[in-house]
């Protein structure tokens, strides 16, 4: 009989998603849909309230990655105070930056989806959490707690606070960095590195244990779109907005921030509150592409610090210059961990990071602008219109994991069909499915500005739509 | 009439000055009285009803900052009653307006807040309101924002008794009330408005604060206009030093 399987809750994400999964007559699966079921509308409430309020208020968004709104937005309000800001404050926030993908980078893998990689997809779902992670390998969830903890603290040295530090404003940062700060974090270094080294290793080490995921993690051709310096080396705070197709062949450079409307549309979607952006060239849903670590790999030349470099070069030399299956975001997002740790370094040693001169001030000297940056899940854009004084008139967030969700959707359907046959559903299978979602590391409420409910659900509906079977691998609210 | 009087404070004998008020007295003998619309050199006007007290055989509160010491009174200024009614007041404050202290310019230096932090409001009992409430960001040095105002006026005070501008007044009735620029004008168009800033410092909270600063950077000057506030207020018959 025909029938639909729901995920009604996607676990160990940031925010919350549920799966349907449609079966035909004969138990094969028929096609699958990701729903995200919550709606923040930030971009509505903020209307009317002061640009410079915006960074702390868009920082809300995200309890995991605030300091990447916080950067986007101050990047759009210094567009609207048309500044240029002072060469230290560009190195501070880039720093800080570093230390927020570190830190995220961290959670995503140690707590989020190493339960999966190191317990086994089909292991007991009550243990496959960070606490199993602790009991089975102390050593690798004690990594991973030290190389948040090493970003995190970086972070609060920096701006004072962890979570929606308000340090950095429109036109700069509030405070200049002081040596004590500065050497307190250099002395830390040494120790992070040596986890995100050994931490690619482990990833590099157990990636022939699951061909099967390799094969079936949304592995097909797609787009992908990435920040890079005009040499083409890895940029997450500031670049030129690359897209490239899945053959290398370079499709867009966005140089002006402003024009990225010509390049990405935004298509609502019935069944989510998760807007599909697509490459408006190529129109829709021809025009799907990919964001995240593995994008912004291989939209890069190359990483630009040494390590990093060399364990990129591995990384092509092994699964080809530009790997499709999402399985090897988290690869891809090790590398970019130790990057992350090489180029904090490299910023500390800058001769001007701590320099006095930290904020630039001006009124509103245009009346629109956009500032985009990587965030640890992708390009992230904030677009804010103003009134002559400075009110926001209209605002247009996307958000990383938005880029992401046709590829996510298509990729669900494809773990689905490889992992369900004859209407057999196992947890294992469910788990795949949530597994791959996992890889994006996406932040669902970040980027439909939602409220909170549940994490992620399975429906198993039948072809009239009547839902015969919903599993649940989360708890409901 | 000497011109010194005594009164009984929670119970313990102190001097005040004839013509204090009992916030005054309070204040001169150490004693905490919260107090929102209060400002030391402008006149006074009851509104905020956080500094009430309990004065022995008066079977209502009333406002420390409007009734006048007498010789002889013996005032209760800490009660477990006065606390609740205290919080309540301000409760009622943050279910009027849109208070988010995370994104506002004065977190961490509001007196709003400091209030409910040391009253220990941990939650309001009324239900929030909501307002759609106007920010008008056309003056070219300082906004209000309405949905921060608690309509303590002491902007309208400072700016009448202080600056002598009238720039300020307040518009509307009951809890449509609001602080209005001259005769309901955007702040930028306004005529008489020096740009001096006073009524920016004097503002409790973040509702009145200097343009382009970020959250929790607003700290306002208060000991300046103060000091002008009570040199001039000797001389002012509305003020109350």
């Amino acid at each position: 009989m025909p029938q639909t399987i729901t995920i009604p809750h996607v676990t160990r994400i940031e925010g919350h998603a549920r799966v349907s999964i449609h079966l035909d007559d004969a138990g094969e699966v028929s096609g699958a849909q990701l729903h995200v079921t919550q709606i923040r509308g930030f971009e509505k409430f903020t209307e009317g309230r002061p640009y410079y309020e915006m960074p702390s208020i868009t920082a809300r968004i995200c309890g995991i990655c605030p300091v990447s709104h916080l950067l986007a937005s101050v990047k759009a309000c210094d567009a609207i105070m048309a500044v240029r800001i002072p060469p230290a404050a560009k190195l501070l926030r880039d720093l800080l930056h570093c230390a927020q993908f570190v830190q995220s980078h961290a959670l995503s893998f140690f707590h989020l989806s190493a339960p999966d990689l190191l317990l086994g997809m089909d292991s007991d779902p009550a243990a496959r959490n960070i606490a199993g992670l602790i009991e089975k390998h102390p050593q690798i969830a004690r990594d991973g707690i030290a190389l948040r903890r090493f970003g995190q603290q970086a972070i609060e040295r920096m701006a004072g606070e962890r979570v929606h530090p308000s340090w950095t404003v429109p036109g700069g940062v509030n405070k200049p960095l002081s040596s004590a700060t500065r050497d307190a974090i250099l002395s830390e270094i040494p120790v992070a590195r040596s986890i995100a080294r050994r931490t690619v290793k482990l990833i590099k080490s157990i990636l022939d244990q699951f061909p099967e995921e390799i094969a079936s993690f949304c592995n097909a051709p797609t787009m992908y779109a990435g920040l890079t310096s005009p040499a083409g080396e890895l940029r997450w705070y500031d670049g030129i907005l690359r897209f490239i197709s899945q053959e290398g062949e370079s499709l867009a450079a966005v140089e002006d921030p402003l024009d990225y409307a010509n390049f990405i549309g935004e298509a609502a979607m019935p069944h989510s509150y998760l807007k599909a952006p697509y490459f408006k060239p190529r129109g829709f849903p021809a025009g799907e592409y990919r964001v995240g670590p593995m994008a912004r790999l291989n939209v890069a030349a190359s990483c630009g610090t040494p390590e990093a470099d060399a364990e990129l070069a591995e990384y092509r030399q092994r699964l080809g210059e530009r790997p499709q299956s999402a399985f090897f975001y988290h690869y891809a997002r090790l590398i970019e961990c130790l990057h992350g740790v090489e180029r904090m370094e490299r910023l500390l040693d800058e001769r001007r990071i701590l320099d006095t001169h930290v904020r630039a001030t001006a009124g509103v000297n245009e009346r629109e602008g956009v500032g985009i940056i990587e965030a640890p899940r992708g390009v992230l854009i904030h677009h804010y219109q103003v009134d002559e004084h400075g009110a926001i008139t209209w605002a247009n967030l996307i958000v990383a994991t938005g880029h992401n969700n046709l590829a996510m959707s298509r990729g669900v359907e494809q773990v689905a069909r490889h992992f369900i046959h004859n209407g057999k559903v196992e947890e294992g299978m469910l788990n795949r499915v949530s597994a791959l979602i996992r890889a994006y590391d996406p932040c669902l409420s970040c980027s439909t500005h939602a409220l909170g409910q549940v994490p992620l659900a399975i429906d198993i509906l039948r072809p009239d739509g009547v839902a015969v079977q919903t599993l649940t691998t989360g708890q409901a609210d | 009439m000497p011109n010194r009087i005594s009164i009984r404070i929670d119970g313990e004998l102190v001097q005040a000055e004839r013509g204090q008020t009992i916030f005054e007295a309070a204040q001169a003998n150490n004693r905490f009285i919260p107090g929102l619309c209060q400002f030391k050199g402008l006149s006074t006007v009851g509104a905020c009803r956080l500094c009430v007290v309990e004065v022995q055989g008066v079977n209502r509160l009333l406002p420390s900052c409007t009734t006048p010491a007498q010789d002889g009174m013996a005032v209760i200024t800490r009660s477990a009653k006065l606390n609740d009614y205290r919080r309540q007041a301000l409760e009622l404050l943050f279910a009027e307006k849109n208070h988010v202290c995370a994104v506002c310019v004065s977190n961490n230096h509001c007196e709003l807040q400091a209030y409910a932090q040391r009253l220990g409001v941990t939650n309001v009992r009324y239900a929030y309101r909501y307002p759609r409430l106007k920010v008008d960001m056309s003056h070219p040095r300082f906004v209000i924002d309405h949905n921060r105002c608690v309509l303590c006026t002491r902007c309208v005070r400072v700016c009448n008794e202080v600056e002598g501008a009238y720039v300020w007044g307040v518009a509307g009735r009951g809890i449509g009330s609001r602080i209005a620029c001259e005769m309901d004008r955007d702040w930028g168009k306004a005529s008489a408005c020096t740009n001096c800033g006073k009524c920016v410092q004097v503002c409790p909270t973040g509702a009145l604060a200097e343009k382009g600063f970020a959250a929790e950077e607003m700290v306002k000057r208060q000991d300046l206009v103060e000091r002008l506030a009570t040199i001039r207020g000797t001389m002012n018959p509305g003020g109350s030093r």
